[in-house]
């Protein structure tokens, strides 16, 4: 069984989010980068794979040199090798452009994307490389177990979940539920030196289109001051939240 | 020329989230100077003539074997079906977790522009250009996109849904989904009585500060009396207090109810992202330096074992004089 997880490299979550004095780009000074959140449920759900199932782990980032330690990382917590797509990560559709073209050549029977990640948001990818491969995809995936050749796989849905069997090959957009966050691997120093002598393949851009324009980036408007509020008068927030506020 | 909107239905059932969409579509086609034609799945038990309250005059109700369970390949080919028979170019789809799934294959198989994650109407239709949130609600871009075909994807609750005059025909369709790849749905848990979050106006949210899941009543009863959801912390998930689905955060939902009240949540970062968005947040903390106090319209600093039960009867006593 082959395995294919996609990496973003995304701001750490503590990150301060700064634009630069344009407006025009996002500034990276001073930010730590990490493996997106929501591809790590799926990048330990994929190892456990490796480790319960024989399958084999490639990770992939669309990505330009300085992605490359945080796909070293994906290598130390247990992938089998990596490819970099030296590309700038512009748009969705580009984005899943590239790593489709890796999928044709490669066959690979599960393909896990994080839902979304947690600097454009996009949600974007994975739905579409399903899309250009023509497979079956599990959007917010909390669960998957294979089965023979079925797979067994849970989604969020509005207000609950839904249960679904798949046949492979098959794309998931995973979150939180592929594996717990306790379960989650990190990287131990044995993992760490091997990841240094695992292959990490760099390849060229194949052309795709980008079907949209990034604008200027703002930050939100900032909150005005707190009201505070004596614990002994709750009336007087109920009053203020239906007054003021008008929300209840 | 028309914008086509993906009109939602829960088991025949329209929500505030179907009206939302329908009046994102009607605004977007009056700026293009078109008409917006909505598109609903299986058999509808709502009165459909409502939707044009919110300015979707004409329905298409896509009916057949294939549209007897939720899949994202054939919602979309229908989607597309409708816009090549009337001309539709511009999609609209509210961000659920059903319309998310369906939007990026939309936008693969029209080859249109996808723009997601958007938190207001169009700023222009020429080009089309959106404004959407990013970096986890930290930061906010503009979008465009010079694509023939186009999918806006807006966030639930973010641009809000006014109650007009109108009303809507509907008519049957059959397509056929064609060989739309396939995965089965085998069942279907949705959590009773509950309203979920990403749909909640009101949202009740615990952290640590709780203390101890058995201590969740209390937060139940706030969000009953508020017609509230419920919803939690990370660390609150973590320990299992609570369910995943409850997890609000920049790992968890991102919610932007029109009040949100967090209670012993202390506001770290992350989770701030997944709530920031909220149109009114109240903190209440028993300490006085919590982070969430910056983020916050409202505090109270307090227990919230004493502060939860007075604001549960303060409610009740409004909702009497009402």
């Amino acid at each position: 069984m082959k395995v294919l997880v996609c990496i973003s490299h995304v701001p750490d979550t503590t990150s301060k989010i700064n634009f630069t004095s344009d407006n025009k780009e996002f500034d990276k000074n001073g930010v730590q980068f990490v493996i997106n959140p929501y591809d790590e449920f799926g990048l330990t759900r994929a190892v456990w794979l490796q480790e319960k199932n024989g399958a084999t782990v490639t990770v992939i980032n669309v990505g330009r040199a300085e992605t490359e330690p945080t796909l070293r990382k994906a290598l130390a917590i247990g992938a089998n090798d990596a490819i970099r797509i030296d590309a700038d990560p512009t748009d969705g559709f580009y984005v899943a452009s590239q790593i489709a073209a890796v999928a044709k050549e490669n066959e690979y029977d599960i393909i896990i994307a994080g839902r979304e990640s947690i600097d454009y948001n996009g949600g974007q990818v994975p739905g579409m490389l399903a899309a250009l491969l023509n497979v079956p995809f599990v959007n917010a995936c909390m669960g998957l177990e294979v089965e023979g050749d079925k797979v067994s796989l849970i989604r969020e849905i509005d207000g609950g979940k839904e249960k679904i069997s798949s046949s492979m090959p098959l794309v998931v957009g995973g979150q939180k539920g592929l594996v717990e966050e306790k379960d989650l691997k990190i990287p131990n120093m044995r993992g760490i030196m091997q990841a240094r002598t695992k292959p990490l393949n760099v390849r060229e851009a194949v052309d795709a289109d980008h079907r949209v324009a990034v604008g200027t980036f703002e930050k939100p408007a900032p909150k005005s001051a707190v009201k505070m509020i004596d614990a002994e008068n709750v009336d007087e927030l109920v009053k203020l939240l239906h007054n003021e506020a008008k929300v209840i | 020329m028309s914008v086509i909107v993906y009109l939602e239905n829960w088991e025949g059932k329209f929500k505030k989230n179907t009206f939302e969409a329908a009046q994102y579509a009607a605004k977007t086609a009056e700026m293009m100077g078109t008409e917006a034609i909505g598109v609903t799945f299986g058999d509808i038990s709502d009165d459909a003539s409502v939707i044009g309250k919110y300015g979707v005059k004409k329905i298409i109700n896509v009916k057949g074997d294939d549209f007897t369970e939720y899949n994202n390949y054939k919602v979309a080919k229908a989607l597309q079906e409708v816009a090549s028979q009337n001309g539709g170019d511009t999609y609209i789809i509210s961000g659920t977790f059903n319309g998310k799934a369906v939007a990026p294959v939309l936008a693969v198989n029209a080859e249109a522009g996808l723009m997601t994650n958007v938190t207001e109407l169009p700023s222009s239709v020429s080009p089309l250009t959106v404004k959407r949130s990013v970096f986890s609600s930290k930061g906010l871009v503009n979008y465009s996109t010079e694509a023939t075909h186009k999918v806006v994807v807006f966030i639930p609750n973010s641009v809000g849904v006014e109650e007009g005059e109108g009303s809507a025909e509907m008519t049957e369709m059959s397509v056929s989904a064609g060989d739309a790849p396939q995965s089965n749905v085998t069942s279907v848990d949705r959590v009773k009585g509950k309203i979920p979050l990403p749909e909640a106006e009101r949202v009740v949210s615990g952290g640590r500060g709780m203390k101890g899941p058995e201590n969740w009543g209390m937060l139940e009863e706030l969000a009953d009396v508020l017609d509230a959801g419920t919803a939690c912390s990370k660390p609150v998930s973590d320990m299992g207090w609570r369910p995943h689905t409850e997890h609000v955060g920049q790992t968890g939902i991102a919610i932007n109810p029109d009040l949100y009240i967090a209670v012993g949540i202390s506001g770290a970062i992350q989770h701030l992202a997944g709530v920031s968005n909220s149109k009114v947040i109240v903190a209440i903390n028993n300490d006085p330096e919590a982070p969430f106090f910056k983020a916050a319209d409202y505090g109270i600093v307090g227990d919230a074992f004493n502060v939860i039960p007075k604001f549960t009867e303060a409610v009740k006593k409004l909702k009497a004089e009402n």
